[in-house]
């Protein structure tokens, strides 16, 4: 059996999950997305030497890219190409959320500042503005006022590229200080967090702190339906508590990064995903 | 042992693996391990628009 990690550099994630391949003696190559060299026509026999292909790529457009061909190529990939193309866009997330009737919050969408301020104004002020790709919470924006929009959707159009033209229009949601970051392996949710924050945006990429989040049969019911709504895979589902309405999806992540989680869950996350991925390539060996 | 290419100090790569991030103890530069043998780092990437989870 030998795995390959597909990465664009080692995070402590890889290290992680580099040691987790050593402790149980398993073979593993790590390629690196920045020397591959695709001939379409031609598949390259190289990869057949992988039983699978564990994306962990930091650009999401390269990993995507590296997915498709290699699923093309009949390679065993993580996760899937289609699961991580609908979590690498908002868009797509909100649409497959909403297509298996996962709670999410209110969203607009719009190509126009003018068009988009009329939105805004539906769901009244605060409202989040979010590019529909992009991660860490990077260009992220709450607007809290028709000045702010004004400026923030000009600075998107001038300055911003193509993707920074689709006005991605969240309803604000009155969050406690903190967001639920679960992860979801199969048809699990093995542990979550809470990630406190004074700021509103709470991912911990922006130095929010991570504290253990009970997994409640309520979170894990509705993380498992919302990873399943996307195609399952190994995911971060992460989750707003809204005093009125519950748990809402926010968004999911496909490639998830996870070193703040362990210490205060106790969950060996990298030998979970582990686990996941050896037991479906022994199912497979099985057929 | 190389060195930092912004600032020419010396930068060991014990216990790092290639594509790993480190930093030169006299200027902070963030460098990537390109070669462990022989050791050579580089500036390490901006972070990307598509970089995330």
């Amino acid at each position: 059996m030998r795995l390959a990690i597909l990465t664009s550099r080692i995070r402590v994630e890889e290290k992680l999950l580099i040691d987790a391949l050593r402790q149980r003696a398993i073979a593993f190559d790590i390629v690196d997305d920045g020397e591959l060299l695709f001939d379409l026509s031609n598949p390259d026999e190289r990869w057949r030497e992988y039983d699978a292909v564990l994306c962990r790529s930091l650009s999401q457009s390269r990993g995507l890219a590296v997915l498709n061909i290699l699923e093309h190529w009949g390679i065993r990939v993580y996760n899937p190409a289609a699961v991580t193309a609908l979590c690498n866009d908002k868009l797509l997330t909100t649409l497959a959320l909403f297509r298996a009737g996962i709670p999410t919050p209110h969203t607009l969408l719009a190509f126009d500042s003018q068009v988009a301020i009329r939105g805004m104004e539906m769901l009244s002020y605060p409202v989040v503005l979010k590019p529909t790709t992009g991660s860490w919470g990077r260009l992220v924006a709450r607007i809290n006022d028709r000045d702010a929009a004004e400026a923030v959707l000009e600075h998107r159009e001038t300055l911003g590229s193509y993707q920074q033209h689709i006005h991605y229009i969240q309803e604000h949601i009155a969050k406690p200080q903190r967001d639920i970051r679960a992860f979801v392996v199969g048809e699990r949710t093995i542990c979550a967090i809470y990630r406190t924050s004074e700021h509103w945006v709470t991912n911990t990429a922006r130095g929010a702190v991570a504290s253990n989040c009970p997994v409640t049969p309520e979170l894990d019911s509705l993380c498992v339906r919302a990873a399943q709504a996307v195609g399952g895979g190994i995911l971060a589902i992460d989750v707003l508590e809204d005093a009125q309405r519950g748990l809402l999806v926010n968004e999911i992540n496909a490639t998830m990064e996870f070193r703040n989680s362990i210490a205060p869950t106790g969950v060996d996350i990298p030998s979970v995903m582990l686990d996941y991925v050896l037991s479906a390539m022994k199912e497979e060996a099985v057929r | 042992m190389t060195h930092c290419p912004e600032c020419e100090a010396e930068i060991t790569v014990r216990d790092l693996l290639v594509g790993e991030i480190t930093y030169c103890p006299d200027c902070n530069a963030e460098l990537e391990v390109l070669r462990l043998e022989p050791p050579s780092v580089a500036l390490a990437p901006q972070i990307e628009e598509d970089w995330g989870e």
